[in-house]
């Protein structure tokens, strides 16, 4: 367990063995029982109930890459949150947005935020874009056996790629397959919805404004169709969580902010419920 | 066949104290400062990559004077604690005292084995607070006793020299370029009283910032922000160092 309840209380040697960076590898060196792909599942029957994250979107934009979520959480047809936080910042120029299973998919962001922190701090240097983009891909895969039961985790991992200078999107199937998005991409339920309202929006020269407000069109494109995907909740001023990425790191949108974005989006669809549209040819 | 010795257990552990001191004193010292916002880390390395001082945690610092290879394995396992100990519990759980206290195990474990060679490193773990009543500095010598330290701090060859000229000069509430000022003018001084310039590509400093917004407090002071700093507490080393009374 802990190190210091240890009779001698000296750091136990897997502490002080050199050579992995990684909080993962150490983990299954040490305490295997801690990683959420090295636990044993009992036999069950059915799908197990959980509360299920829905839609995550993301869309790049010159100068950085826009990720964004809605705040439902459901558990077959009941609405098990309204206020869910989905999109996490992993380091400073990264985030990820999750779909799937809330408890597996939160534990999930954890412990790939402690990857990427402790990486940097025993190596002094932090990792390269794709390269944590493929660790997120490791922690999918190992997640396989749960997927299997229907407890799926599917995030969306954005960031800003300090070496090439943009925003870049990775999305992810449940078998840890990963594959770089360009433009735009959308997870969850209510992501065919969501994909379709950016596929008519977007073009290559957005704006950051014009990029968050996109994000939020897409998704109350997705809560208009799909029964699991929140729209804004006005009454309860629950808004979606919109963040952005920038080469100046990672900035998280103020309820105040994406109220605002929302509340011009209901204005203008109180007239045109179907949203904005685009030219026929 | 030869008959061994015997050696007296307290002639033993001295030895392995001498040899360790030997190790430590070959060593560049380090300072380790209280200033109004936080906590500063000053040394003397010429190597930009290898780095004497590192961040553990939030809010927590490292740093070590001595043997390489030893204090960066050392370091490394605190960090793995560290990091453990936030996951399993919360991020707020990880302090320094918790840390030092690992830390004093080891090292007093290994310096009273026979079978280990004592390690030649001295370390010190500091904490910043909310408020600088709240900072906490440990100093963890080779033998695995701890000292908690307030004010400053030095560690290193020359660590007793520097640490008298320090505490004569350390006060509370000083700003980052005098506290940085104060611990180039200490890091200067020789054993023998004499005193050598230290120039700014020399220096290895870092800060435990308080005022940062983000959770992650430490930050290394590099560059240009570190020659402005310098230039703003004046710190031209020996010239002024004679005089403590001296204003900028």
């Amino acid at each position: 367990m802990e190190a210091n309840t240890r009779s001698t209380g000296r750091l136990p040697a897997a502490f002080l063995t050199p050579g992995s960076s990684s909080f993962m590898d150490f983990l299954s060196d040490h305490q295997p029982e801690m990683l959420p792909g090295k636990r044993q599942l009992p036999p069950t029957q059915g799908v197990i109930e959980a509360p299920h994250g829905t839609t995550i979107v993301a869309v790049t934009f010159a100068g950085g890459v826009v990720l964004a979520g809605d705040r439902r959480a459901t558990m077959g047809n009941v609405i098990a949150q309204r206020d869910i936080e989905k999109v996490f910042p992993a380091d400073e120029y990264s985030a990820v947005g999750i779909a799937g299973t809330a408890g597996l998919a939160v534990e999930m962001v954890k412990l790939f935020q402690l990857e990427l922190e402790h990486f940097e701090k025993v190596e002094g240097t932090t990792l390269s874009l794709e390269g944590k983009a493929n660790r997120l891909s490791t922690m999918i895969r190992s997640n396989l056996g749960m997927a299997m039961q229907g407890l799926a985790v599917v995030p969306l991992f954005a960031g800003f790629d300090v070496d090439r200078d943009k925003g870049r999107i990775f999305s992810y199937d449940v078998t840890g397959g990963r594959s770089e998005e360009h433009g735009f991409a959308a997870t969850g339920s209510g992501s065919l919805f969501a994909r379709g309202a950016m596929k008519k929006l977007f073009h290559k020269d957005l704006t950051e404004e014009q990029a968050t407000t996109l994000v939020v069109q897409a998704l109350y494109d997705a809560a208009d169709d799909d029964s699991a995907t929140g729209g804004p909740d006005v009454a309860r001023r629950i808004y979606p969580i919109v963040t952005v990425i920038t080469e100046d790191g990672f900035r998280r949108l103020t309820d105040q902010e994406s109220s605002e974005i929302a509340g011009a989006i209901i204005e203008r669809r109180l007239e045109q419920p179907d949203g904005p549209r685009a030219a026929l040819l | 066949m030869s008959t061994p010795f015997y050696v007296s257990p307290q002639q033993a552990m001295a030895d392995r104290a001498e040899y360790a001191r030997k190790g430590i004193a070959r060593g560049r010292s380090l300072v380790v400062l209280q200033f109004a916002d936080g906590i500063v880390f000053v040394g003397e390395n010429p190597s930009r990559a290898l780095h004497k001082f590192s961040e553990i945690y939030d809010r927590i610092g490292f740093a070590a004077a001595g043997k390489y290879n030893e204090y960066e394995n050392l370091r490394i396992g605190g960090v793995r604690y560290a990091d453990l100990r936030g996951y399993t519990y919360d991020r707020d759980d990880v302090t320094a005292r918790g840390l030092a206290n690992v830390y004093a195990q080891t090292l007093g474990t290994i310096f009273s084995s026979a079978a280990e060679k004592p390690y030649e490193v001295e370390l010190v773990v500091a904490e910043v607070g909310e408020t600088p009543e709240g900072d906490q500095i440990y100093r963890l010598p080779h033998d695995g006793s701890i000292v908690d330290e307030h004010g400053s701090v030095a560690v290193g060859g020359n660590a007793e020299t520097i640490s008298t000229y320090l505490d004569q000069r350390h006060e509370d509430g000083m700003s980052l370029a005098e506290a940085l000022k104060l611990a180039v003018q200490a890091l200067s001084r020789d054993t023998n009283g004499s005193e050598r310039e230290i120039p700014a590509e020399r220096l290895e400093v870092a800060v435990l910032d308080r005022t940062r917004p983000q959770a992650r407090k430490f930050k290394r002071i590099v560059g240009r922000q570190l020659g402005r700093l310098l230039e703003e507490g004046g710190a031209s080393t020996a010239a002024e160092a004679e005089d403590p009374e001296d204003e900028e």
